[in-house]
């Protein structure tokens, strides 16, 4: 194994990780706000606003991540006249398209809820935003967790996708060392290694959170 | 303040009217015309076989179902009319048969949660409001308890002190019992006799004879979506007039 390469190579790799890590933070951000909002819609009681938010999920979780991103960033130049910033166009891309199992993660939580929790609540003179913030939403957080810390952990996995539009992340520097260099091996096996050493915490949490919930 | 105070509840109008209420799930008619007047300060027991109407009278007077035709009255509130049924919010107490506490807060969380949010307390306001809503059923001491740390018993006087607390004109008792282990059921009906001594208006659904008997100032049996009978309780109880009245009482006695 080509040790001095790895070595040669690390500052330009945890630059690209650097990247990846912003990309990821980015996209949770921006899944979660979507998911949240998709999932009110989905559980809302009117018919029209809950179908929008069932044809939201339908639509991101039919299409592959690589082509949601190819349109997002092509379509941009397509219809607006002018290309996004490479790592706008990615977070924008991995955001509408995780959010959309976001949302599937928070219904499900949100619909776990006892109704009774709300008709208390509401006969306490909660608004009905009192009652979703105060009452439904913290409840959810440890029906959610799990599955949700699970999705986040694909979505930055999903981050080295956006190498497909050319956005310089880890994947994308990973590729373009061994187009210099022809060494593959050494090269994937270090960009695999710094993408575990971000998902492996998250997965520790997860296992923690469930146990907490088993033990409540 | 003291005299505002007075003033204002001098004017609180508790009273319940209904008059020809309906309601129907799906194609299953629950109420058929229910006329039913509760005065202030009275406490009403309704009994009644299980899917006889008794639980929707009361989720219709707490506002969480409206009534399909008919006139539903709180005080000067029409529920009947759905632009102010959300008035009723807030101004009465509803205690489940499930308790149906937040179990992501402690005691005191969950009796302060409305003075807090819809009241717009400070939190050391809501607290004071709380705790003394906590003494009144005797659980000061649980305040920092989340209802997983209580027993049954407990959590059902945790919800009613969590109504109290926003001072409601009216308390509404889903069968707050019927969960609760034998040896737990006094300590409730204990407190709502309590309340009843104090003067609230109460509307009780309730499967405890003895309580009705020893608290009601009117019992009423409805059957098949109807006030099929009503009166003072040694008239129903004891000397009902109707024959499912009869028939009822003689199942619940021999059970």
């Amino acid at each position: 194994m080509n040790t001095d390469l790895i070595i040669e190579s690390l500052p330009q790799l945890l630059h690209g990780l650097a990247v990846t890590v912003g990309l990821s933070v980015a996209a949770i951000a921006g899944s979660t706000v979507i998911g949240l909002l998709v999932a009110t819609a989905r559980t809302s009681k009117l018919p029209v606003i809950s179908q929008l938010g069932r044809a939201y999920v339908e639509i991101f979780r039919g299409s592959p991540l690589p082509i949601t991103l190819l349109f997002i960033y092509f379509g941009a130049v397509y219809y607006l006249g002018y290309s996004l910033n490479l790592f706008v166009a990615a977070t924008v891309g991995l955001s509408l398209y995780h959010g959309a199992y976001v949302a599937e993660i928070f219904r499900s939580g949100i619909e776990a809820v006892h109704v009774g929790q709300r008709e208390a609540a509401q006969v306490l003179g909660l608004s009905n935003s009192q009652v979703f913030f105060s009452v439904v939403l913290p409840q959810t957080r440890r029906i959610v967790m799990p599955p949700l810390v699970g999705q986040y952990i694909s979505l930055v996995k999903d981050t080295s996708i956006a190498f497909l539009i050319g956005t310089v992340e880890l994947m994308k520097v990973g590729q373009s060392i061994v187009d210099r260099t022809g060494q593959s091996v050494p090269i994937y096996l270090s960009v695999a290694v710094l993408y575990f050493i971000i998902c492996y915490p998250l997965s520790v949490w997860v296992r923690r959170s469930d146990r907490k919930v088993v033990s409540q | 303040m003291t005299t505002t105070t007075n003033l204002r509840d001098a004017e609180v109008d508790s009273s319940i009217r209904l008059r020809s209420v309906t309601k129907s799930f799906g194609s299953t008619e629950v109420l058929k015309k229910v006329d039913l007047d509760v005065a202030s300060g009275e406490v009403v027991v309704l009994i009644g076989a299980s899917g006889s109407g008794k639980s929707t009278v009361l989720r219709i007077m707490s506002g969480l179902e409206t009534s399909d035709s008919g006139e539903v009255w709180v005080g000067s509130t029409p529920l009947h009319d759905p632009r102010r049924a959300r008035e009723i919010r807030g101004h009465v107490g509803m205690v489940f048969q499930q308790f149906n506490l937040f179990p992501h807060l402690t005691a005191l969380g969950n009796v302060t949660l409305a003075l807090r949010k819809a009241r717009k307390m400070s939190t050391s306001e809501a607290n004071t409001v709380g705790m003394r809503s906590l003494e009144r059923v005797g659980l000061s001491d649980k305040a920092e308890s989340y209802p997983s740390q209580l027993s049954g018993g407990q959590q059902q006087r945790v919800a009613i002190a969590r109504a109290l607390a926003v001072s409601p004109r009216i308390m509404f008792f889903d069968e707050a019992t019927s969960a609760l282990d034998p040896e737990l059921v006094g300590e409730v009906t204990a407190v709502m006799r309590q309340l009843a001594d104090e003067g609230m208006t109460m509307v009780v659904v309730t499967h405890e004879m003895r309580f009705a008997r020893r608290t009601a100032d009117r019992v009423m049996f409805v059957d098949d979506g109807v006030i099929a009978e009503q009166g003072d309780p040694e008239q129903v109880l004891t000397n009902p007039q109707h024959p499912r009245t009869q028939q009822f009482l003689r199942k619940v006695l021999e059970a």
